[in-house]
């Protein structure tokens, strides 16, 4: 046994303790999808569109299928499967409903989408049959821009969507909202508009989708191992799809190489392969290539909002009047629907501000691209910008510091009902934002920034505020009017005759350490070594159901389930100890180290294995009343409106005069995630998650031809950043416990990409200061720095001397 | 299909003998036909670095490479990193730093420090920074991938000096 680490009272929870999935990770050990190799498997590969909007004429599959290695080849309608539809309960003119064939039928609504599917001996061969389909499409128009699909007269993309709108909700509008914004007006308040833009980015786990799908005789069940974070869903959806009951559908999911949300909804591939698997009776294997994952794969965060906001002559904010389009893509993703942006960015949009009176108006649009699906932070790191542009704005034109202006507004009573009806959980708000600013002080960036402007270098600083629900509970989805409501979780926990267990739960880790940190969690509340502790997940056999891993909710929700059934294992194990030591069971506890002790008489103790012993062996000295197996299952949901991380990102740039180029020189994240089960998991997360904004700040964009062509198609034109790219960055924990979960946890696995594009943007305005150009749109690109850059130096000439 | 080529491959110190396409790359046998799957896949067109392995100890992107080419080669893949269960102190410095998350990329990022600190063993944290910069995590921000590698070469270059003044 390895030594016991301790975290904070002889606790694991608090503890960076090794992770017990790194071994088999560091050694090549690890299996993920592609690993899997079944006696007789078949490969699969997808004919895809190659026009963005058109009508599918013909398809000829005649070639393909005198490809040497090509064993079937299928249209949608040799399939016959049931299409993929997510449904709000809302009314007509709040949502259209639309559906995503399985394969393309009748029509083609972006380029890569899937038209027809090859099955052959080796994926080379795969390949070959694909290249060797004919495909008819009669082009029609293609939507590509809001405004194009919003124009009068616009083709569309689905007859069920007039206007191609898919969503269109005013959630809120309160009384208040015009009366403010004329006192702001006619005080001396202000008015400030803000239009801020996000490019489309791609979540882009470095491991892209894939799927062994296969027909076991003996389970009576299609066997399915696939690359996602909701196995449950999929088992739901894919058993709808091919019309069968879902017991004959089994999910499993191995190592993982990330999802970051875009594997949280149902592909459309995998159901494909899984029919094509049973027709032909043998193992069919499909994994997603970087191409197709970057055309193909679902997409998200290209939303435009345009942002009115009331201020007093202090600075306060008084009203806020939002306009948000979401540009979906061709198809709404399920279970989410294509509401989950424009409805998060609309619940939320108040953030950590006091705001007294709301508007909000959000649409989904559809359009000729690769559809969308919730990703890292959904929406939050637009509305999050939007918001922190408006202070940005505000305080330049009353004359206000940054900091002070996020200092007047930020909320400081806990509990706070916002205007958006959400109860916020306690946080520190204000504190995290005070500590950033001294972090950025004391190291004397103010100072580096002045002496480097008086020699014409472009030194920036930018902070960030916001909140985060984290743990979605069902109520918060149910609020949303969803059709599917996401948010509980089961867990089950199970002893062996030896005294160690295993905890099976409902979430999927893709990278979140979740065998190390569900464990810590179980190990302190059941007294036992972590050696002890076995966790299982990603299996749809083995528990009801799960939500999966997305939204934070894994510490949280998950979490919380795990605690719960080993704290109902506790129970038992000392009703079953007190019986052994003849004593009543109020009259003992778990003695924290593997065991039950009497607690006025201590020197009698009976040990978990004596217990487990017993329990399965020896039955008969059981309690009449205890039945012989040591298992207990609990589920937990999160009460009311969810738990609310919190941070405050600070960010010093510089801009390169030269190359237009970006270069971060400091970054900072004071961050208030509850109770930190492991500070180094909960640094990685975040670490993480600001290296997938500041993507999202600089660099990465899906776009699109006018044609609706994708531009970005591989590695050379999608830009990742490196390491040279991302900065090193300090984390520093703020812990407010939370009281709604079992841990006191919070959630951490989106805060650092929701921070990190408004910090870096408002740093790089800063930057920018003397030029008079403001910058409301991401990514920065080089260019767009040059050019604010040169209208500052016109600026300068144009001054009269 | 097209001709195959029985070929030698000398992989982890072990001759095999496979049968390929010349067009089959050196990425898809050492997965498929040897089963050596520590070796990832992240994009096949070279910029990720998943697939990364030593060829004759020189850093390589396996899916830029044909079978065919490796012939006369030694190559080395993740797979050979520990010895008799234990982990190499490379290994064990991204676990310590935790220098993975999902531990996709992971494989790609160690053969790429190996064959880099093989070659400068006493690189500073800048140069090993550069290094780096050729693959792909899209998980830790590679802060922490930086911090693994660099507290291997400083125990290394420790060790080292400790051996000479010995
Ligand atoms: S798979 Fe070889 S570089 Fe990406
Ligand atoms: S650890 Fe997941 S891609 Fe690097």
């Amino acid at each position: 046994m390895t030594a016991r680490f301790d975290g904070r009272n002889g606790r694991w929870v608090g503890a960076s303790v090794p992770r017990r999935e790194d071994p088999r990770l560091l050694t090549g050990r690890g299996r993920f999808v592609d690993d899997i190799r079944l006696p007789g498997m078949l490969h699969a590969a997808f004919v895809r569109s190659t026009v963005a909007h058109g009508k599918l004429a013909g398809i000829d599959l005649s070639a393909t299928l005198a490809v040497d290695g090509v064993v079937a080849a299928y249209t949608a309608e040799d399939l016959g499967l049931g299409d993929i539809v997510a449904l709000l309960d809302r009314p007509p003119e709040e949502f259209s409903p639309t559906a995503m064939p399985i394969l393309a039928r009748e029509k083609v609504r972006f380029t890569g989408e899937p038209v027809a599917l090859v099955v052959a001996r080796d994926p080379y061969s795969a390949e070959d049959g694909v290249e060797a389909a004919v495909v008819d499409y009669e082009p029609l128009g293609a939507i590509v821009s809001e405004e194009s699909a919003l124009a009068a007269g616009a083709p569309l993309v689905h007859d069920e969507a007039p206007g191609n709108v898919l969503v269109d909700v005013s959630m809120f509008d309160t009384p208040g909202v015009d009366a403010a914004f004329e006192a702001a007006r006619a005080g001396g308040g202000r008015v400030v508009e803000v239009v801020t833009k996000s490019g489309r980015q791609n979540a882009l786990p470095l491991e892209t989708r894939g799927v062994v799908a296969s027909w076991d005789d003996h389970d009576d069940q299609l066997l399915v191992q696939m690359c996602t974070q909701v196995p449950h869903q999929v088992r739901t959806a894919m058993a709808r799809s091919l019309r069968v009951p879902e017991r004959t559908v089994r999910v499993t999911v191995p190592d993982m190489g990330g999802g970051f949300g875009q594997k949280c909804v149902v592909g459309r591939e995998e159901i494909a392969v899984a029919a094509a698997a049973r027709r032909l009776n043998r193992p069919v294997k499909w994994i997603e290539d970087r191409r197709e994952a970057l055309t193909a794969g679902f997409l998200a965060r290209e939303q435009r909002y345009r942002t009115l906001a009331a201020f007093d002559e202090d600075g306060r904010i008084t009203a806020l009047d939002v306009d948000v389009v979401c540009d979906m893509g061709a198809y709404s993703c399920y279970p989410f629907t294509a509401g989950i942006e424009p409805l998060m960015a609309s619940a939320e949009m108040p953030s950590v501000y006091q705001v007294p009176e709301y508007r909000v108006r959000a649409r989904a649009i559809a359009s000729n691209k690769a559809p969308t699906a919730p990703y890292r932070g959904v929406s939050r790191p637009q509305y999050v910008m939007a918001i922190e542009r408006v202070m940005e704005r505000a305080a330049r034109e009353l004359g206000l510091d940054p900091v002070e202006i996020r200092r007047r507004n930020v909320i400081t009573q806990f509990p706070y009902t916002g205007v958006n009806a959400i109860t916020y959980d306690p946080g520190t708000y204000r504190e995290s934002l005070e500590l950033a600013e001294a972090a950025i002080q004391d190291e004397g960036w103010y100072e580096i920034r002045e002496r480097a402007a008086a020699e014409g270098r472009h030194i920036g600083i930018g902070y960030c505020c916001f909140s985060e629900r984290t743990g979605y509970g069902s109520g918060a989805f149910a609020k949303r009017k969803m059709a599917v409501v996401p948010g509980f979780d089961i867990s089950e926990i199970r002893m062996d005759t030896t005294g160690s267990v295993v905890v099976t739960s409902g979430t999927m880790n893709h990278g979140q350490s979740h065998e190390t940190t569900l464990a810590q969690i179980v190990a302190d509340r059941l007294g036992l070594h972590l050696d002890q502790v076995k966790l299982r997940q990603g299996d749809t056999e083995r528990i009801a159901y799960g939500w999966g891993t997305f939204a934070s909710r894994s510490v949280t929700i998950g979490g919380s389930a795990v605690s719960l059934a080993a704290g109902k294992l506790g129970e038992l194990l000392c009703k079953i100890a007190a019986h052994l030591l003849e004593t009543s069971p109020d009259n003992v506890r778990l003695d924290g180290d593997g065991g039950v002790v009497q607690i006025d008489d201590p020197e009698r103790r009976a040990s978990f294995e004596e217990i487990a012993d017993v329990a399965y062996l020896r039955s008969h000295l059981l309690p009449k009343d205890v039945e012989p197996t040591l298992t207990a299952t609990a589920s937990f949901d999160v009460p009311g409106d969810g738990t609310f991380s919190n941070a405050t990102h600070a960010v010093v740039v510089e801009a390169d005069p030269g190359t237009g180029r970006i270069k971060i020189l400091r970054y900072a994240c004071v961050e208030d995630c509850g109770v930190v089960i492991h500070p180094q998991v909960v640094d990685g997360q975040c670490r993480g998650g600001i290296a997938q904004g500041i993507a999202g700040a600089l660099f990465e964009e899906i776009t699109y031809a006018g044609n609706g062509e994708p531009s970005a198609a591989s590695f050379i034109d999608y830009l990742v950043p490196t390491a040279t790219e991302i900065p090193d960055i300090t984390v520093t924990h703020l812990e407010t416990p939370c009281a709604f979960t079992e841990n006191g946890a919070k959630g951490a696995g989106e805060g650092g990409t929701i921070g990190a594009p408004a910090a870096v943007l408002n740093a790089i305005n800063d930057a920018l200061r003397h030029t008079g150009v403001e910058l409301d749109v991401t990514p920065v690109h080089p260019q767009t720095v040059l050019a604010a850059l040169d209208a500052g130096v016109h600026k300068e000439m144009s001054v009269p001397s | 299909m097209s001709d195959r080529h029985l070929i030698d491959l000398t992989v982890n110190g072990e001759t095999h003998e496979v049968l390929v396409e010349p067009r089959k790359t050196l990425l898809d046998v050492l997965r498929h036909d040897l089963g050596l799957t520590g070796t990832h896949v992240g994009c096949e067109h070279g910029v990720c670095g998943a697939c990364t392995v030593l060829v004759d100890g020189e850093p390589v992107r396996a899916c830029l490479m044909f079978a065919v080419q490796a012939e006369a080669a030694e190559i080395r893949t993740v797979e050979s990193l520990s010895r008799d269960g234990e982990l190499s102190d490379l290994q064990r410095s991204f676990s310590e730093h935790h220098g993975l998350q999902c531990g996709f990329c992971t494989p790609g990022f160690l053969m790429l420090a190996e064959g880099f600190l093989a070659q400068r063993p006493d690189a500073g944290r800048e140069e090993i920074r550069e290094a780096v910069s050729a693959n792909l995590c899209r998980c830790t921000g590679y802060q922490t991938i930086v911090d693994a590698i660099e507290a291997t070469a400083t125990r290394r270059c420790h060790a080292k000096e400790k051996e000479a003044t010995a």
